[in-house]
């Protein structure tokens, strides 16, 4: 890898998400590539959801980020392929368990049709009893949850 | 790009945007007054996709048409004769079922037409923004056939509001599916799939939902059309004076 661009990642991959500050963009899989052209590093992003009112933050910051080691980026937008929760790390998807949001099933699930793989666990208290009450969240990448055992409410993150 | 096709990409783009933004910013009026805390969360995190989806397509209209410095000059600064997005888009909301009928109506047409972008578009950019685009309409399109469902099955209240709801729409649908000289170049070129070519898949993922509801597919033939034009109905003025206020009060300001 050329030496700017492994900088580059080294700056970047520690950068957390605006809406979801325990998690970094690397965990979310949201930085898809950093390539030297002619004159620029150009940094490409997939933006979770097409509106998500985060991406112009994300792209202030590592634009901000990779300027303190001189490096003054394009930020370019990518949707093909689209982001997948598939791509967001093991890590990432612990972390988020541990914040009190439940991970998204794989998109597996889906296509092969198991219930079992669709279940959603409760985060607080680990029920698989639980059930949707809107497929609309805090924010565009999730759904709200509740659970039938302790009752409370939660997040998941939709599979998409 | 030619300059028949730049001109040709451009007019496409805007239309799409158009509609989005429009549709966009009617569902965000229901920030605040939806009828449970779920819906109100729902409806403004739709407005929020639907904006995106419009910011991003007038930023590839920027690209082209040098005319433009960026997505909010086209947004917020083009006079009514200008935007060319469908009546539909730009009615009031009325109630709640009237609200989401529309968009189940609107994100249903759009789930088939970005699926026909995705598998053939000459302009690249469009095609891969697609593939997205796909996957959050087919979203909204099932939250709202959810509704729809259980607001036609629900009390003969709530039956009867969603028949009206049809009634309501129904002479908006015509031209959603009209093609024109526009269109037709569209297709012939492999940027768009022409409007009518859509209607079957449409027809049968609406009806179906409808039938659950216990309700009555409409009558679809051409009766107001216009917004394609220019020509917008009065409704048209008094959002349009919601939406620009801010840049035509503050030009230029930002967040």
């Amino acid at each position: 890898m050329e030496k700017g661009t492994e900088k580059a990642w080294d700056v970047l991959k520690d950068l957390t998400d605006p809406e979801l500050p325990f998690l970094t963009l690397d965990d979310l899989g949201v930085i898809r590539e950093i390539k030297r052209n002619d004159k620029n590093h150009v940094v490409t992003i997939a933006p979770t959801y097409i509106g998500c009112p985060a991406i112009s933050v994300i792209e202030e910051k590592i634009a901000s980020e990779l300027k303190k080691i001189g490096i003054s980026p394009i930020i370019e937008k990518s949707f093909s392929p689209p982001w997948s929760s598939d791509w967001i790390s093991e890590n990432g998807r612990k972390k988020m368990e541990e914040f009190g949001i439940s991970p998204p099933h794989p998109r597996i699930a889906e296509t092969i049709g198991d219930p079992l793989l669709k279940d959603v666990k409760c985060p607080q208290c680990t029920s698989y009893r639980t059930e949707k009450v809107s497929e609309f969240g805090s924010t565009a990448c999730k759904s709200l949850y509740r659970c039938l055992d302790c009752k409370e409410p939660f997040d998941h993150f939709k599979c998409v | 790009m030619k300059s028949n096709t730049a001109d040709m990409v451009f007019e496409g783009l805007l239309r799409i945007a158009d509609d989005n933004l429009i549709l966009g910013h009617r569902t965000s009026e229901w920030c605040g007054h939806a009828p449970t805390l779920e819906e109100d969360l729902a409806l403004p995190n739709i407005a929020l996709d639907l904006i995106g989806h419009a910011q991003t397509l007038y930023c590839l209209a920027c690209e082209i048409n040098s005319r433009y410095k960026n997505e909010d000059q086209l947004a917020f600064l083009r006079l009514e004769h200008e935007y060319k997005n469908l009546l539909l888009v730009e009615q009031e909301n009325g109630d709640f079922g009237n609200t989401v009928l529309r968009l189940f109506y609107f994100s249903t047409f759009m789930k088939y037409f970005w699926e026909r972008v995705k598998i053939n578009c000459c302009f690249k950019k469009l095609k891969e923004f697609s593939e997205k685009a796909f996957l959050e309409t087919s979203y909204h399109s099932r939250y709202a056939s959810q509704w729809v469902v259980t607001l036609g099955d629900g009390t003969d209240e709530s039956n009867l509001k969603m028949s009206n709801a049809i009634s309501n729409l129904e002479p908006f649908l015509g031209e959603l599916f009209n093609n024109d000289d526009f269109t037709e170049m569209c297709s012939q070129n492999d940027f768009l799939p022409e409007p009518t070519s859509i209607f079957e898949s449409w027809k049968n993922e609406v009806e179906a939902i409808l039938q659950k509801g216990n309700l009555n597919f409409p009558d679809i033939i051409l009766k107001k059309r216009g917004g394609r034009k220019g020509e917008h109905s009065e409704a048209f003025g008094y959002l349009l004076s919601d939406l620009q206020y801010m840049q035509r009060a503050y030009p230029n300001s930002s967040w």
